[in-house]
């Protein structure tokens, strides 16, 4: 993850607190969402950021995913996502992102 | 209760997957507060 | 009268030691963990020069292939080499590290890098060889300097090292002692980027058959930005490029739009020809060191080479409609706007079912898109898939949607409709141009009859605006409009002639009446 953005995450962790903040991502393949969320989750695993050794278990979610269709206006999913969804691989995006959260998440539910 | 919903979300987006504002527009309809978003660009 | 595409030009320069000292992705590690195993496992994965010419997608770029080609070929392609690879093709060349520096130098009119004399002595013979690279450009090479004086420029005047085969033979110097607009790592990225582009400059002008007295107008489209601290974006590497390549009667300016820039460019150009403006255009772009190993730590990381390990240039030759070269089709762009928006089928819908459709069109009747040409052997193993291909599927995903297209067939659609990804990752380089050459051939010889280059650009990473940004044009088979001017009457010559005899005859009738 670009080192400004993980800068930027940090501070929001520390300003309104882990349990308060939630990352959602739009990376194009699993393996990019999953690296991403492993950063915010586990700390930064290409050790050049500022998250790198810093684990803030935050909750963490691909924009694809059913939890998040979910609570998006159907309406509003359509319009910005809807034609990604037909593109991108979601169900690796899926798995990547679960087993992420299943292992590091502090802050899921 | 749901997971967007009276959070503060940073949003990432991907010039190749789904763009920041894209997702902003999304997770601001679930209630979510976005206090930062970003595009990140691989290529 | 619409203008044509001339000729194309496509040059790849290997700079394997540059990958070390100047992509941003190594420089970056270089600060924050200068002991990184990365760091210390780039260079058993670099690539050699043998490597770096068979390699098939630097190949394709070249022209010695066709993308049609490269489809058959397996994925990884790192892994296979090419039969018959060749360092010069029929759009360009590779050009090895130590002849670049040499161009380098040579397009460096401030005294700004000095090369080690036994390096300037070794490397000028294949200098002075190149194809393209003539005696007024081999003439400017200098003699060279002594190695501590490179050392010490380097080590106590900041310059930035120039190393070939890991020694250090050379350096680029500031310009200023305090304007960090002219320090020595500014001035490398420009030096860089105008020589790459000279390259394609030269190599145009031969591929296109023209006179360089002819260019009149010369845009350029990389993603550098040359000035001081007063002007710090102020140009113009368009005409400093042209001087080099002795493109006399050009003048110039930069065009700018991060990826999309090319199709920017190259709208610009058809419009100036088209207009009248000018009669002989050419878009040129040269490549970017920051990009080098962009992606490096993920090849390392899955045991591949670097495959970021080249620098990519093209340039493109519109002239006034000759009735046989494929045309520019002004008639039908498409154009994402500030209200398009971000949302990716908003983005699609503007650059190719709003152009499709103004061209009553369905989107099967383009025969080939070029949307960005990103190698996949680049970015697959970085976790950013393949960029065409998901280009071709949103496509695809819009015919659905707009009816021309069965669900069931977006793969077939994808694989009739696009075209592999060739291009090294260097920002603009891979954005809808690369396939222009090949396009234009397959246009010339009859077997497709309209193409898209469909250009985007990552504005929001300049951190002026959120908004995306791109451009998209047509292209087609010559419609004959030009031969008219050409050979007998222009269509404006034939309506007066009409109108002429209109009046005559109108003339005589009353005559007749009184």
């Amino acid at each position: 993850m670009d080192l400004e953005n993980q800068r930027r995450v940090k501070e929001f962790a520390d300003e309104f607190g882990p349990e308060n903040v939630v990352v959602v991502v739009g990376a194009s393949e699993g393996e990019a969402a999953g690296l991403a969320a492993e950063t915010v989750e586990a700390g930064d695993p290409t050790f050049a950021g500022p998250l790198t050794g810093v684990q803030l278990g935050l909750a963490c979610y691909h924009i694809c995913e059913p939890q998040m269709k979910e609570e998006v206006d159907a309406d509003v999913y359509e319009d910005q996502v809807g034609m990604m969804e037909m593109v991108l691989d979601v169900d690796d995006i899926v798995e990547e992102m679960t087993s992420i959260r299943d292992e590091f998440c502090k802050y899921c539910g | 209760m749901g997971i967007l919903a009276g959070k503060k979300i940073v949003v990432i987006g991907d010039r190749d997957g789904v763009p920041g504002e894209a997702i902003s527009a999304c997770v601001e309809t679930a209630g979510g507060e976005v206090v930062f978003s970003s595009t990140e660009c691989f290529v | 009268m619409k203008s044509v595409i001339k000729g194309t030009g496509y040059v790849l320069v290997h700079t394997p030691d540059m990958v070390l000292e100047n992509g941003s992705t190594q420089t970056t590690e270089k600060v924050v963990n200068p002991e990184s195993e990365y760091l210390k496992a780039i260079p058993s994965h670099l690539r050699s020069w043998d490597k770096v010419v068979s390699y098939w997608p630097n190949q394709v770029y070249i022209g010695n292939k066709t993308p049609l080609e490269l489809k058959e070929v397996e994925e990884p392609w790192y892994d296979k080499d090419c039969e018959g690879a060749d360092r010069y093709g029929k759009f360009g060349q590779i050009m090895p590290e130590d002849e670049f520096y040499l161009l380098m130098q040579v397009c460096d009119v401030f005294d700004l890098i000095d090369l080690e004399k036994g390096f300037v002595a070794g490397a000028k013979e294949a200098f002075a060889a190149n194809k393209v690279i003539g005696d007024d450009l081999v003439a400017l090479v200098k003699e060279g300097v002594e190695e501590a004086d490179i050392k010490n420029a380097v080590e106590n005047e900041h310059a930035m090292p120039l190393v070939y085969e890991g020694k250090l033979v050379g350096c680029v110097k500031r310009a200023h002692e305090i304007d960090v607009n002219l320090d020595a790592h500014t001035m490398l990225e420009n030096l860089v980027s105008k020589a790459s582009s000279v390259l394609a400059l030269l190599t145009v002008v031969e591929s296109a058959g023209i006179a360089k007295e002819d260019v009149q107008y010369v845009i350029d489209c990389c993603e550098e930005a040359c000035g001081d601290v007063n002007q710090r974006g102020g140009g113009n590497f368009a005409k400093a490029a042209a001087e080099i390549a002795g493109l006399v009667n050009a003048t110039g300016s930069d065009a700018r739009g991060f990826c999309a820039g090319p199709s920017h460019a190259l709208i610009e150009a058809a419009a100036l020809v088209q207009a009248g403006a000018f009669d002989c255009v050419v878009v040129t772009a040269g490549g970017c060191t920051a990009k080098l190993g962009m992606n490096g730590k993920s090849h390392v990381e899955k045991e591949m080479p670097i495959l970021e390990d080249v620098l990519g240039g093209f340039a493109v030759v519109l002239t006034k409609n000759d009735g046989e070269n494929p045309e520019i089709n002004l008639d039908y762009l498409g154009r994402h706007t500030v209200g398009t928006g971000s949302a990716p089928q908003a983005v699609m819908q503007s650059l190719v079912g709003d152009p499709v459709a103004a061209a009553g069109l369905k989107f099967t009747d383009i025969d080939l898109y070029s949307p960005e040409m990103q190698n996949p052997d680049i970015t697959k193993p970085a976790g950013a898939g393949d960029v065409p291909a998901s280009n071709y599927k949103m496509i695809a995903a819009l015919a659905v949607k707009n009816g021309d297209l069965e669900k069931a067939d977006i793969p077939a659609f994808a694989e009739k409709h696009g075209i592999m990804g060739f291009a090294p990752t260097q920002g603009h380089i891979p954005s809808g141009v690369p396939s222009i050459g090949f396009l234009r051939d397959e246009l010339l010889a009859g077997n497709i009859n309209r193409a898209m280059i469909i250009g985007k650009g990552s504005l929001f990473l300049g951190r002026l605006t959120n908004l995306f940004d791109g451009v998209s044009f047509m292209i087609q088979k010559n419609s004959g409009e030009g031969e008219a001017a050409a050979g007998g009457a222009s269509e404006d010559e034939v309506r007066g002639m009409v109108a002429k005899a209109m009046r005559e005859f109108a003339q005589s009738m009353l005559d007749a009446a009184e």
